[in-house]
C-alpha cells in the first residue's frame, strides 16, 4: 500500500548501504597487516642495526651536510630566480631573452648531468678570471681550486632551482592584479617601490606553498651529490654499508631521516603559510586549521 | 622640468587639448578638449564604451594617449617640451607628477596585506619620505573625515565595499593632490552602500577639492557638479552646468541617454 504525503513527510528514509566501501576497506586493512608483518617480523630488516646507526656520528654529519646543501641551494636558487623573474617581466628585450635562455637551459639539463659537468669544469676552463672578453684577465684562479665537490654540488643544485623558482615567482607576480600596480602608480610610487612594497609581499604569500614544495624536492635532490663522493646523508650510509654489507638497515636509516626532515619541512611550510595569512583572508586566529594540523597541535 | 609657468594670467588647473587614443583599430578618444578650473567638480557621464574611463586614465597616464596634450597647473603631463621638441618623461618625473593627481578606482584596489591605516600611510612614507608619526597623525585625521576612525586596524577584507572605497579615497587624499580623479567610484557597490561614498565625495566638493568624476549617479552630478560633460563615441557631445546638460540637453544623443538612465 502506498504511503500518503503525510506519512512520507514524517518518515525517515532508510540510509543507502555502501557494501563496496566495506569490501574495499577490508582489502586495504588486510594489505596493511601484511605490510606490518613484512616491516616488523622480517629478520632481514635488522631493526637492531637500524637503531645502532640512526644516531651514528657519521650519519649525523651527513645529515648536517644534506641540510646545509638544501638551505644554500634554496637560498641561492630563490635569489637568482627572483632576479630572473624580474628580468623576464622587464621591458628590456635583452633581459627577457637572457632570462628565457637561462631558464630553458637549466630546466632542460638534468641536475645529475649538471653536477658531473660542474665538477669537471676544469677540463673545459682551466682558469677562471675576471677581465675583458677576448682581452686580458685582471685576476684569475685555478678552476681546480675553486671547484670542490661542495661548490660543484651547490652550483648544480642552485642553478637548477633558479630556473624553476624564476617561473614560479613570475607566475606569482602575474597573479597579483594590475589594479594593485595601477593603484601604486597613481600614488606616485616608482615601479621598484611598487614591486618591493605592494607586489612582492602579496606574491610571496601565494608562493609559500610552492617554495615549501621545492624545498622538500631539493632535500631529496641533494642525494644526487653522492656521485661527487660528497658525504651527505645517503653517501655516508653508502660508505658504512660498503664496509659492513648491512645495505638494507642503513638504507632504512636514510629513509627514516629523509621522512623526518620532509615532515618537519611540511609543518614549517604550513606554519609560515598560516602566520602570513593575516589580512589576505582573515586574522590568523580565525583561519580554519586543516585536520592534520589540529591533530598535530593536540 | 624647465618649463616656466605662464605668468600674468591665471591658468586653469587642468587643460586637455585635442586628446586622442586608440586601442588597435578602435578609436576610443577623438579630439577631446576640456578645461577644469581649481575648486570645480566635473562629472563625466555617458554610455559605457564612450571613452569616459579612458579619458580619466589618460590624465595620470595609466594610459598613454596617442596625441593631444594635458596641462596640469600649466605644466605638460607625461612629456616635456624643449627647443620645440617633445620628450617622453622619465618614470621618476612622471611619478612626481602623479602625486598631484589622486585616483579612486571602481574596484577600490586597496592593498590587501595592509590595514586601513597602513594603506593610507604607505605612499606618504615611501614616496614623500614623511616621518611615520606625522603620516599616522594625518592618516587618522583622514579616517575621521571619511567616518572610519574605528576601522584603522581593519584589513580591507574585513570592510564592506563602501568602507573600502572610503579608505581608498583617504589613501589618495593622503598625498595632498591638487586634483582628485574618480573612475566610477560607486559602480561596484551594493545599492545601499552607494550613499556613504557619495556623501564623502560631496563633503570633499564642499571643501573646494578639484574633482573629475566619471559616474552614472545622475543625482550626484546634478547636485554637486559645476560642470557636466556628456561623452559618446569618443567625443564630448556637450558640456556645461548640470542645469543645462541634464535638464535641458541640446543634443538628441544626450536626451536619449538621459531618458534611458533616469527612468
Amino acid at each position: 500500500m502506498a504511503m500518503d504525503a503525510h506519512d512520507v513527510a514524517v518518515t525517515k528514509p532508510i540510509p543507502l548501504r555502501h557494501p563496496w566501501r566495506w569490501a574495499g576497506g577490508a582489502l586495504l586493512i588486510g594489505l596493511a597487516a601484511a605490510f606490518v608483518q613484512l616491516l616488523v617480523f622480517n629478520a632481514n630488516m635488522q631493526w637492531g642495526v637500524v637503531g645502532a646507526y640512526l644516531f651514528d656520528g657519521e650519519i649525523l654529519a651527513g645529515l648536517g651536510r644534506t641540510l646545509l646543501l638544501t638551505a644554500l641551494a634554496m637560498i641561492i636558487g630563490l635569489a637568482v630566480g627572483m632576479l630572473l623573474a624580474v628580468m623576464r617581466l622587464s621591458d628590456n628585450p635583452v633581459f627577457q631573452a637572457a632570462s628565457w635562455a637561462w631558464i630553458w637551459f637549466f630546466r632542460g639539463v638534468p641536475p645529475l648531468v649538471q653536477l658531473i659537468f660542474w665538477y669537471n669544469l676544469a677540463l673545459l676552463i682551466p682558469r677562471i678570471g675576471i677581465g675583458i672578453p677576448f682581452g686580458r684577465a685582471f685576476v684569475s684562479w685555478d678552476t681546480n681550486v675553486l671547484i670542490t665537490p661542495f661548490s660543484a654540488a651547490i652550483l648544480g643544485l642552485s642553478l637548477t632551482e633558479s630556473a624553476y623558482a624564476a617561473e614560479m615567482i613570475r607566475a606569482g607576480i602575474k597573479a597579483i592584479s594590475t589594479g594593485q600596480s595601477e593603484a601604486a602608480a597613481s600614488l606616485g610610487m616608482s615601479r621598484i617601490q611598487a614591486l618591493r612594497r605592494i607586489i612582492l609581499p602579496q606574491a610571496l604569500r601565494i608562493l609559500i606553498p610552492p617554495i615549501g614544495n621545492d624545498t622538500i624536492s631539493m632535500l631529496k635532490f641533494t642525494s644526487l651529490v653522492s656521485v661527487l663522493a660528497l658525504p651527505d646523508l645517503l653517501y655516508s650510509a653508502q660508505m658504512i654499508y660498503s664496509r659492513t654489507y648491512q645495505t638494507i638497515p642503513l638504507l632504512i636509516v636514510v629513509t627514516i631521516w629523509y621522512l623526518v626532515l620532509s615532515t618537519a619541512l611540511t609543518f614549517m611550510e604550513h606554519y609560515i603559510e598560516h602566520a602570513m595569512a593575516v589580512g589576505r583572508t582573515a586574522p590568523a586566529r580565525l583561519v580554519p586549521r586543516t585536520s592534520w594540523w589540529r591533530l598535530a597541535r593536540a | 622640468m624647465t618649463q616656466p609657468r605662464p605668468t600674468g594670467k591665471t591658468v586653469p588647473l587642468l587643460r586637455i587639448v585635442g586628446l586622442r587614443k586608440s586601442f588597435g583599430p578602435v578609436e576610443v578618444l577623438r579630439d577631446v578638449s576640456l578645461v577644469v578650473e581649481t575648486g570645480q567638480v566635473t562629472c563625466i557621464v555617458g554610455p559605457s564604451g564612450s571613452g569616459k574611463s579612458t579619458l580619466l586614465r589618460c590624465l595620470n597616464r595609466l594610459e598613454v594617449p596617442d596625441g593631444g596634450a594635458i596641462y596640469l597647473d600649466g605644466l605638460l603631463v607625461g612629456v616635456t617640451e624643449k627647443n620645440g621638441r617633445l620628450y617622453e618623461m622619465s618614470p621618476k618625473a612622471l611619478a612626481t607628477q602623479r602625486q598631484a593627481m589622486g585616483m579612486v578606482f571602481q574596484g577600490f584596489h586597496l592593498f590587501p596585506h595592509m590595514t586601513a591605516l597602513e594603506n593610507i600611510i604607505e605612499a606618504p612614507i615611501t614616496v614623500k619620505k614623511q616621518p611615520r608619526e606625522e603620516a599616522i597623525r594625518s592618516a587618522r585625521e583622514l579616517l575621521r573625515k571619511v567616518g572610519l576612525t574605528e576601522k584603522a586596524d581593519a584589513y580591507p577584507q574585513q570592510l564592506s565595499g563602501g568602507q573600502q572605497q572610503r579608505v581608498a579615497i583617504a589613501r589618495s587624499l593622503a598625498m595632498q593632490p591638487k586634483l582628485m580623479l574618480f573612475d566610477e567610484p560607486t559602480s561596484a557597490l551594493d545599492p545601499e552602500l552607494v550613499g556613504e561614498v557619495l556623501a564623502v565625495m560631496k563633503q570633499l566638493a564642499q571643501e573646494g577639492t578639484t574633482m573629475v568624476v566619471v559616474t552614472h549617479e545622475m543625482s550626484f552630478a546634478r547636485d554637486v557638479a559645476n560642470q557636466v560633460v556628456f561623452m559618446d563615441g569618443g567625443v564630448i557631445v556637450e558640456s556645461g552646468p548640470p542645469a543645462e546638460v541634464l535638464s535641458h540637453p541640446r543634443h538628441a544623443r544626450t536626451r536619449t541617454f538621459l531618458a534611458r538612465v533616469v527612468s
